[in-house]
């Protein structure tokens, strides 16, 4: 006899191997449909504003840079532009197109990450090993430039703490058109491929109308046609003097944001070639003396989105209010437009659409569930990957063309 | 919309606030009652159309501040809306979550945080702070110790 | 001998895993089991992300530690080490703890990453109940536990901390060179 339909409980978390932080979404399921979500944080939540409050303005840019790994450019250089903006300072253009450099390095890196995460959801593992390898490089040009693969340390009140060697500008232009070679592969071969239509096109479609709701922004806005964009609305750094575009999709899917990565990968690039070749001389920075009271607002565009530096001083040497908003925050509540209605075989690559940095929203999703875990995370991966084998199955695989390693 | 166009608007809600402070061309604070916030900010998302970003509480210790951040991207500008909260024994305001569901998170985080009630607000439970974290005891306000 | 060991011998220079453990607690038997073939299972106990996204790294093409037998399992009934990133946050500690319980014993648990040796930055804050072994050790005082320190540590570092651990760990054959340092071992017998 078939079994009746009946709402059940999945639980996503609070442990799984490849999506890094603890989160614990309890979904709520009408046989293979999401009805409901509800998301508990807290597992990442260290306390870091506070912690802010008790260090100097020049000691806060360590401690922001490690609100989450990958954007670890983004918000020290979010939080000194709302300093520089209370003091009045203007660091000098070397800086400014030091720190694009850097923070568009960041982005491809980032973006590549995601590609090779969201290959991975969806069972191709080639395009997860393939885009991490390729994002070893820039690692390894980050950590010539700055000393370290990730967490900076790059940027201070005023400037930058450190330089662009010229000497070491060919290699990274060099490195930039492997890159972009691999890229442009990788690019081809998710566009080509019509499984891969068929996986993620109207799948986790989040609608330009929620979008607003919800205040998304980054790829996940630009996904759904809402074409925002910190570097182009409110310019920092050197971005008014580069030549680059937004990249936008209308259609909300998992697809379209996919896509809007993948060009902004080239867009990145192109502009850190730009950069490298305007690179203006001069010192990288300027002595800051003290922080005036007052307060600012300073804002960059992480890889997932704008990231919120409110800062407010009253003349002394520490803030005195430091608010941090990182772009998952406001992404990964819009998880329950996109996910209600759909597959569950779908649910983990919807929320990786999103790109989600829980330790960027300091927090982790625990839900006390009152019924039995149904499908643990194991498994909802495991359904994942069977919806991509039976679509492969039906539209008759041919394997995806990427060049061997 | 344009940043003069901004401009323009935004004295239309002038009667609801208590000031237009323009920090910089791009960095505009509209302090407000706190009966008003609802109304400026509804104002400012629903007529105006700009992009909500989110909220910071602040324990300004013989009171509290609740800024609304939003953002005008055509013109780069942000808009915060600024209100007092007087009552420090059971600090209240009226939830922008029913208007602006992308809100509901930072408000329940400022309730965890700050102890500040958001009157309206659709689902006030805990969010940030651990399951044993004690009631009543607030990390960001200042009488907490770092 | 893979030369891949030497390599990342030369560049993991910098960071020496310590290593303490009561070893005339442990049997010797399940030690050597220990040795080969390790099975990881990867716990973020509020971190900022940079060590998890490293130890993920170790799976990819540049660093393989498949090669090594070093797999990554997805649950911690089948793993023989933990490996434990972030500052042990007050949510995330009884979460851990309840993780090591469910981990088959003998295993050795690596802090990975400032945050899990030592709070790293994050000393200090309201949240955090760590670190990390602070936490293990109120439900397992003998818990075998390993540091590899850095801010990411580098994926070789990470690699040399767990091949050091469990040449350390291992019963009869003498591990030592200058290098290792501070490590703290019992009589090997």
């Amino acid at each position: 006899m078939k079994e009746p339909l009946r709402k059940s409980v999945l639980a996503v978390g609070p442990f799984h191997p490849l999506q890094e932080e603890m989160e614990f979404f309890q979904l709520t399921v009408d046989g293979e449909k999401v009805t409901d979500i509800n998301v508990r944080l807290s597992y990442n939540h260290r306390g870091i504003e506070k912690l802010s409050e008790t260090l100097q303005f020049d000691q806060v840019p360590f401690l922001v840079s490690r609100v989450c790994g990958i954007c670890s450019a983004s918000h020290p250089l979010a939080y000194v532009q709302a300093v520089e903006e209370i003091a009045g300072v203007k660091p000098p253009e070397r800086a400014l197109y030091v720190r694009t450099i850097i923070n568009e390095l960041e982005r491809i890196h980032s973006h590549l990450l995601w590609v090779g995460l969201g290959g991975h959801f969806i069972g191709y593992d080639t395009v997860f090993m393939w885009a991490w390898k390729y994002r070893e490089p820039v690692l390894d040009l980050l950590e010539e430039i700055t000393g370290n693969r990730n967490n900076y340390g790059n940027v201070k009140v005023g400037g930058c703490r450190e330089d662009i060697p010229d000497e070491l500008i060919p290699k990274i232009n060099q490195e930039l058109d492997v890159i972009e070679k691999k890229t442009e592969m990788l690019t081809k071969a998710v566009l080509d491929d019509p499984v891969l239509h068929a996986r993620l096109k109207g799948v986790g479609v989040l609608k330009k109308e929620d979008a607003i709701k919800y205040a998304v922004v980054g790829p996940t806005a630009r996904g759904s046609g809402i074409a925002i964009d910190v570097r182009r609305d409110d310019p920092y750094a050197a971005y008014a003097d580069l030549d680059w575009k937004v990249i936008s999709q209308p259609e909300g899917d998992v697809f379209a944001k996919a896509v809007v990565r993948l060009l902004e990968t080239f867009e990145s690039i192109k502009m850190v070639r730009q950069a490298l070749a305007k690179l203006p001389k001069g010192p990288v920075a300027v002595d800051v003396k003290e922080i005036p009271p007052g307060e600012g607002c300073g804002h960059a565009e992480a890889p997932r989105g704008e990231t919120f530096h409110y800062v407010r001083s009253d003349g002394g040497n520490r803030p005195v209010r430091h608010k941090i908003r990182a772009p998952s925050y406001v992404n990964v509540p819009s998880f329950k437009a996109s996910c209600i209605g759909a597959d569950i075989a779908d649910v983990t690559l919807t929320l990786a659409a999103v790109d989600p940095c829980y330790s960027c929203t300091e927090r982790i999703a625990v839900v006390d569930g009152h019924s039995a875990v149904i499908h643990d995370y194991e498994e909802l991966l495991r359904l994942s990957r069977e919806k991509t084998a039976r679509i492969k199955k039906d539209i008759g695989t041919s394997p995806m063309k990427l060049e061997a390693f | 919309m344009q940043q003069n166009e901004l401009d323009r608007q935004l004295s239309r809600i002038q009667d609801k606030l208590t000031g237009i402070d323009r920090k910089a061309a791009n960095r505009v604070f509209l302090p407000c009652e706190a009966e008003n916030v609802y109304e400026v900010c509804r104002f400012l998302f629903s007529e105006l159309g700009l992009r909500f970003v989110i909220s910071t509480g602040i324990d300004a210790t013989g009171y509290f501040e609740v800024l609304h951040h939003f953002s005008n991207d055509e013109s780069g500008c942000v808009v915060t809306v600024k209100v007092f909260i007087c009552n420090r024994e059971s600090p209240e305001l009226d939830s922008i979550t029913p208007l602006i569901p992308g809100a509901e998170w930072i408000e329940r985080e400022m309730h965890d945080l700050l102890g500040i009630t958001f009157r309206h607000h659709p689902n006030l439970q805990r969010l940030i702070l651990a399951d044993d974290w004690p009631e009543g005891v607030y990390p960001l306000r200042k009488e907490v110790q770092a | 001998m893979d030369n891949g060991l030497l390599i990342i011998e030369e560049e993991a220079r910098t960071a020496l895993p310590i290593v303490n453990h009561q070893s005339s607690i442990i049997n010797r038997l399940q030690l050597w089991s220990l040795k080969k073939s390790i099975w990881v299972f990867h716990v973020n106990t509020g971190a900022c992300n940079n060590c998890d996204i490293e130890i993920v790294n170790l799976l990819t093409p540049k660093f393989d530690v498949e090669r090594f037998g070093i797999k990554l399992v997805g649950s911690p009934r089948h793993a023989d080490a933990l490996l434990v990133t972030g500052v042990g946050t007050r949510q995330a500690a009884k979460r851990l703890q309840e993780v090591y319980r469910q981990t088959a014993k003998p295993c050795v648990v690596f802090c990975m990453g400032a945050c899990a040796c030592g709070t790293g930055i994050f000393e200090g804050a309201y949240h955090v109940a760590g670190p990390v072994d602070n936490i293990i050790r109120q439900v397992d005082p003998n818990a075998i536990i390993a540091y590899v320190p850095g801010c990411p540590p580098k994926p070789q570092a990470m690699i040399m901390g767990v091949v050091k651990t469990l040449s350390t760990l291992q019963p009869k054959e003498k591990y030592a060179t200058e290098r290792v340092g501070q490590t703290v071992v019992a009589d090997p017998g």
